[in-house]
């Protein structure tokens, strides 16, 4: 159980921190700000982590816009990470209008984009890491995973070119998620040759249950022992088809994470770190639980915090996603014990961070095949297009109002993905915008009848896996996206009683649950699935309408 | 408070019913009782002392990882006689009975269990002294598909 001790100690860690977590904020309220005051801090203690996550295969420096609607449930109800807009603002200290303000959340993100351009890139980050290395020889970088999908290239090379310039940044460690999609087999294969360790604590075969990828890195930073355990996305088979990596299991696993963290203390480590693709409410929960982790770095569910969350002794760091922040964590670890952290979430603003000149020409080599592709224009948007949020984004709207049209169906269904990266009103949608949000590997647009029964089911289904008050029995995603469909979601309802009123758009008509319903929908987990990818019926679609302001079919009453 | 993220037509809706979605009598949960009522006969059910271990969520509901234990010395009086396993959201409910000796060593077994849906896995000790206990572990079962 968490107890309401935890989250008030969560609300202090800001202040007893020593480092100025929540400082860069202030100094990117001024307008002119430079890479060092957005790097630099003060040094605490000796050791220095490096936490990047949920990447999602972008080299290259892009706009995302954060969550509006994010909501948390249960003992997470109103807590970070579930907080947006000006309560994020207002939570945090961080001025409107601001830089920190246009990083973190979505308000006046048109405006605030115009003015501080796009975040992340590779190499922006490789400038970042090795000012943090010249400073702290020591520093571990520990990628929390998501790495290797969710581009034009990525999916082309099937991760490689994210691996190679990867490599060139050096990690000590990563985790992981949807590299898993390119196939068990090639994962294991690929990660032969990676210069580092990948790291799976929870990661098993089914048929002798036993341990499949290495659960620790026992290393060395600054004079501490420290330990890294991995531990992948729990849902993998679940939420991915399962099918693509037939003999692993995964799972949360916590009996398994506290042995792992017990044997890392036998071992001779003085500060044991949980390199985690688990989510941030599930990390939240099992600190509470597991005893003997300092520091969890978070990761899958894409969350930015500018300050860590402590939950009893462990330190919770959200490090966001798309290469938006580097978040770079000193510890002062005197005989097993953290006595002193500093924190700093160093957002990545492209325009103010030098790109590091060899990263910078790898991410132009692995590219360079495929730029004309990338560069080809589809189409253009008249509103901003974003992904993220509990229940659409433009993205998924426009995607719904393809598979309407295009496949001539009733009803659309887009997963409820988090990784995407935005586009401004006014910008040309290219296949790298477009693949940006829609690269991977079974990208199938079905077409299938289903009964409204079978609907309701489907929204139940994915509603629980986002708010059921228990987090480990959350998958993390946000709702599956509709198109066509309307209908009422009462957030705190029990599992199965959430979803009522639900209406086709088209006639006004309630579903009824015994007619079949033409459906189309894309990235079914379920193997065999037949029709053409995604990106090739949005080009269609793109073709038929040059200019998009997505409609937004659908119309969804949130009960809170 | 409600929120409503419509663009349009939202407002039109809120009155079609969909009672017709209201889910079934949860049918098997009684013939659970009466499982644990049988097998506990006289003594009162305590719970406690036994733990089931299972996935949250299952990778694959046909064959689901269960384990159930109890921590005790297996000797002297210190010792488990048997554990039942129930599913209770099962057409049949019935799963497993293991049987424990001292020459068992520990009160500890492993099965995988078919799970129809979203249920708990029940486990139900007998000790030596004739005392039983109760414990339940909640295991969902999903169509999944949408995490990312």
């Amino acid at each position: 159980m968490i107890t309401r001790r935890d989250f008030v100690q969560a609300g202090m860690a800001a202040t007893a921190l020593t480092g100025l977590s929540g400082g860069w904020s202030r100094v990117a309220a001024q307008q002119s700000v430079t890479e060092d005051m957005l790097i630099d801090m003060p040094p605490v203690g000796n050791v220095t982590l490096m936490h990047v996550t949920d990447i999602h295969a972008q080299l290259k420096p892009v706009y995302f816009r954060e969550p509006s609607v994010n909501i948390g449930v249960g003992e997470a109800k109103g807590e970070p990470p579930h907080l947006t807009g000006t309560d994020f603002l207002k939570r945090f200290g961080v001025d409107a209008d601001s830089r920190a303000a246009y990083a973190l959340t979505s308000e006046d993100f048109i405006g605030l984009a115009e003015e501080y351009g796009r975040m992340g890139g590779l190499d922006r980050i490789g400038t970042i890491l090795n000012r943090i290395r010249a400073e702290r020889p020591g520093a571990l970088l520990l990628d929390g995973g998501d790495t290797w999908q969710g581009s034009y290239t990525a999916n082309a090379t099937k991760g490689q070119d994210m691996i190679k310039v990867m490599n060139a940044l050096k990690p000590d460690a990563m985790t992981s998620h949807w590299e898993f999609t390119y196939g068990g087999d090639y994962i294991r294969e690929v990660i032969e040759d990676l210069p580092f360790p990948f790291l799976g604590a929870n990661i098993f075969d089914t048929e002798w249950d036993e341990p499949a990828f290495e659960p620790t890195l026992m290393t060395e930073s600054g004079g501490v022992s420290v330990a890294v355990i991995g531990q992948a996305f729990p849902y993998m088979p679940i939420a991915n088809p399962g099918w693509m990596f037939p003999d692993l299991s995964f799972g949360i696993r916590e009996k398994r994470v506290q042995e792992v963290v017990d044997e890392a203390r036998e071992n001779g480590a003085e500060l044991v770190v949980l390199l985690s693709h688990n989510g941030f409410d599930v990390d939240r929960k099992l600190a509470s639980r597991v005893k003997g982790i300092d520091v969890i770095l978070t990761g899958h569910t894409h969350d930015a915090l500018p300050v860590p969350v402590k939950v009893g002794k462990t330190l919770l760091i959200a490090s966001g996603s798309h290469g938006k922040f580097v978040t770079r964590l000193d510890l002062d670890v005197q005989g097993g014990t953290v006595r002193d952290v500093g924190h700093r979430l160093i957002p990545v603003f492209s325009d103010v961070i030098t790109p590091d000149a060899e990263i910078a020409a790898l991410i132009d080599e692995v590219r360079a095949p495929y730029e004309e592709e990338l560069a080809r224009v589809l189409g253009r948007t008249d509103d901003t297009l974003f992904r993220r949020g509990n229940f659409n984004g433009t993205w998924d709207d426009l995607i719904c109002d393809a598979l309407l049209e295009q496949r001539d169906a009733e009803i659309a269904l887009s997963p409820g993905f988090r990784w995407g990266a935005s586009l401004l009103p006014g910008q040309d949608i290219t296949v790298e915008a477009l693949h940006n949000c829609t690269a991977m590997t079974y990208p199938e647009a079905y077409r299938s009848p289903m009964t409204g029964e079978f609907l309701k089911v489907i929204l139940e289904d994915v509603s629980d896996n986002i708010f059921n008050p228990d987090p480990y029995y959350q998958q993390g995603g946000d709702m599956v996206r509709v198109g066509g469909l309307g209908y009422r979601i009462d957030v705190n309802a029990p599992a199965g009683e959430r979803i009522s009123d639900m209406t086709l758009l088209a006639t006004g008509e309630a579903i009824d649950p015994k007619r079949e319903y033409v459906v189309a929908g894309w990235a079914s987990v379920n193997p065999d699935t037949e029709g053409p990818p995604i990106w090739d019926v949005v080009e269609a679609h793109l073709t038929e309408h040059e200019t998009v302001s997505p409609r937004g079919e659908t119309a969804i009453d949130v009960v809170l | 408070m409600t929120i409503r993220l419509s663009r349009r037509e939202a407002l039109a809706f809120g009155a079609a019913g969909m009672a017709i979605f209201t889910a079934g009598a949860p049918a098997f949960a009684s013939m659970t009782d009466d499982a644990v009522s049988a097998f506990a006969g006289d003594a009162k059910v305590k719970e406690g002392m036994v733990s089931v271990d299972a996935p949250e969520i299952a990778e694959n509901g046909n064959s689901v990882p269960i384990e159930v234990s109890v921590d005790s010395a297996m000797e002297g009086d210190d010792m488990v006689e048997e554990i039942m396993i129930l599913a209770d959201g099962n057409p049949n409910p019935d799963v497993a009975t293991f049987k424990f000796s001292a020459l068992s060593g520990e009160a500890r077994a492993s099965t995988r269990i078919r799970l129809a849906k979203t249920q708990n896995v029940v486990a139900v000790a007998r000790m030596k002294d004739g005392s039983i206990y109760r414990a339940s572990r909640a295991v969902k079962v999903t169509i999944g598909g949408c995490g990312g």
